[in-house]
């Protein structure tokens, strides 16, 4: 990466990373300027490989479900719930059916949390920051909510090989049906905030395109791939937990916005459209919770000694809220499975910044990159180089850049 | 893209099985159904031999283009075995399967074919496969290294079970790290260490 850096020629070479815009993680970035326009880009991942599958196959499947719930800071949920459908599979445990139910509430309530937490990054990523304080602010319910059912903000520790931890009480059922209300009424004002601002079209309409053909090839998943054009969610394809119950259907951008065309525009669209599906699948969930157990087996030793029996290997699959994000879990008979391989939803989305990214400005590219809701983490410091000279710019400087292209555009 | 109208996973693995008759080497079906209705889900696995590893995946972008969702490995001691793991026709409510095609390499040759030509997106994988297993993909697009730092050391495979494994002196147990003895000195004095508890922090046995 730095055998570049010398050169004086063009494309200049412009390093952002290992420690990054807009991002909630690592990446480094290298990208080849010609003058403003992204010409090449390039990435490396993997500066802050934990090795957690390594971790996961010296440990028992009751422990790993508490590592997995710290695979992601944001998404506490759907690794362990990943993880443990695989085991649930390979020992033949069947969930009881509340479980799934609750596991269900607390999976939407969470891509909630998520959803906003995006769209006060990409407010703030675009300089509009009432907006954010906005997101984030009405965001604090979800979290509210989720603290109350699992007794956690983040890694829940809700999920159990089996079943779920933590049941809903009738008080608590009172406080979630008070949560879906006050979203219900914020949904037409966020989407009137972020759709009908003309800077937010005019700084995302059009910027950061990927084709449906790109997304198909490149594997892209969750509200990127949808964005694009693409009819993929596993809560509808491939039915799961409490999903085979009912009636989901992938988001795609509306035809009335002109969508979908695959841009920046078009993945807010999706991803507010959830938060108002969302709310309907807990509604829906509460109505027909059904009454009885929420573990196959609550006594820790059983449950290992059940496991530790089990031959086989599964596949523990949900769609998270960036996307398919999947477990393969292999067993043989020992107290620590064989193999375990996590595939994280942004594993898959990654590779569409190339396409994406392509052609774009320097100062879009911390919405574009932050579009595809990248589980990777906020920029520090991004060293540019021009004719031979480097300097280092600030995670400040570059969301400067960003926002000073904002105002410009609004003069 | 290519389209074939909807296929029962029997069916998916009946038309494998008469393309490559003997070369399919195990096949099932797996499902589960969870919440009130248990809607089933279908998983099929199929595992072939190795040459006709490409010409199955061929067949499958026949059937319909596929979403690659991973490629993941195990260590079966003198053999690792790859498995591909895609699903097939999203989009259709509860339609969609997963299918899993696996092959076994010797560990006296840990070549497979690339599939990026066929499937764009697999590059992450496989430059995955190759840092993490020591598998070598002939014809990868771009052989780097994808999450293993620079300075890892070359010919060591974290998922190997073999002796190209993580080796215990490249293990840094938290619990036995001390303070940095390179700092100045903490404000207040350090503690005596705690005594050795039955809760102390660890691997499982």
């Amino acid at each position: 990466m730095s055998a570049e850096k010398t050169k004086k020629t063009i494309p200049y070479t412009v390093p952002i990373g290992p420690v990054h815009p807009a991002l909630k993680e690592p990446v480094m970035f290298t990208f080849g300027m010609e003058g403003e326009i992204v010409k090449t880009v390039d990435f490396a991942p993997g500066q802050t490989h934990r090795g957690i599958e390594w971790m996961g196959m010296r440990r028992n499947p009751v422990q790993i479900v508490h590592m997995t719930d710290r695979v992601c800071g944001i998404c506490g949920i759907v690794h362990s719930l990943s993880f443990a459908r695989a085991v649930e599979q390979i020992v033949g445990i069947e969930v009881p059916e509340r479980a799934d139910y609750i596991r269900t509430i607390l999976h939407e309530l969470e891509r909630i949390q998520s959803h906003l937490l995006w769209a006060g990054v990409a407010a703030h990523e675009l300089g509009f920051d009432s907006l954010f304080y906005l997101a984030w602010r009405v965001r604090e319910q979800s979290m509210d909510l989720i603290e109350n059912l699992t007794g956690n903000r983040v890694n829940y520790g809700i999920i159990q090989i089996g079943g779920v931890r933590r049941d809903i009480s009738s008080e608590q059922r009172s406080l979630i049906e008070k949560g879906l209300a006050y979203y219900q009424g914020l949904l037409d004002k966020m989407a009137t905030l972020f759709l009908e601002d003309s800077t937010v079209r005019m700084r995302c309409r059009d910027h950061g395109f990927l084709s449906e053909n790109d997304a198909r090839i490149l594997c892209a998943v969750g509200p990127t791939a949808r964005a694009s054009g693409l009819n993929m969610d596993v809560r509808q394809d491939y039915p799961y937990c409490a999903y085979g119950d009912l009636d989901v259907k992938a988001i795609l951008p509306p035809a009335e916005t002109g969508g979908p065309r695959g841009d920046v525009y078009d993945r807010i669209i999706v991803r507010l459209l959830e938060i108002g599906q969302s709310v309907e699948i807990i509604r829906q969930c509460l109505e027909s919770l059904p009454p009885g157990e929420i573990l196959w087996e609550p006594k820790m030793a059983k449950l290992l000694a059940a496991c530790k029996k089990a031959e086989g290997e599964a596949i523990g699959r949900v769609e998270a809220p960036r996307g398919e994000c999947m477990h393969y879990v292999r067993m043989a008979g020992k107290e620590a499975p064989e193999s375990w391989k996590i595939k994280a939803s942004s594993y898959s989305n990654l590779m569409s910044w190339i396409p994406m990214l392509q052609g774009e400005q320097l100062a879009d590219i911390p919405i574009i990159v932050a579009s595809i809701d990248p589980c990777l983490s906020c920029t520090d410091r991004v060293a540019v180089t021009r004719n031979g000279r480097s300097a280092i710019l600030t995670k400040e400087d570059l969301t400067r850049l960003s926002r000073e292209k904002t105002r410009r555009m609004m003069q | 893209m290519n389209a074939t109208s909807h296929l029962t996973p029997q069916e998916i693995i009946d038309s494998y099985r008469a393309t490559f008759g003997d070369g399919l080497v195990d096949a099932k079906i797996t499902e589960r159904g969870e919440g009130t209705k248990k809607v089933r889900g279908y998983n099929i696995w199929l595992r072939l031999r190795r040459d006709l590893f490409r010409p199955a995946i061929q067949k499958l972008i026949e059937i319909r283009f596929p979403h690659l969702a991973v490629i993941a490995g195990n260590d079966l001691g003198s053999e690792i075995e790859l498995l591909y793991i895609f699903s097939v026709f999203y989009g259709q409510k509860f339609g969609e399967y997963m299918v899993t095609i696996g092959v076994r390499l010797p560990k006296s040759d840990l070549t497979i074919p690339t599939i990026t030509d066929l499937i764009p997106g697999a590059l992450f994988s496989e430059r995955e496969k190759q840092e993490f297993f020591g598998v070598t993909v002939t014809g990868i697009p771009d052989g780097r290294r994808l999450f293993l730092p620079e300075d890892f050391p070359q010919g060591v495979y974290p998922w190997r079970k073999d002796e190209t494994g993580i080796p215990p002196e490249m293990v840094k147990n938290l619990w036995e790290v001390g303070r940095p003895k390179d700092r100045p000195a903490p404000p207040v004095p350090e503690k005596a260490p705690a005594p050795q508890g039955k809760n102390e922090g660890g691997e499982a046995p």
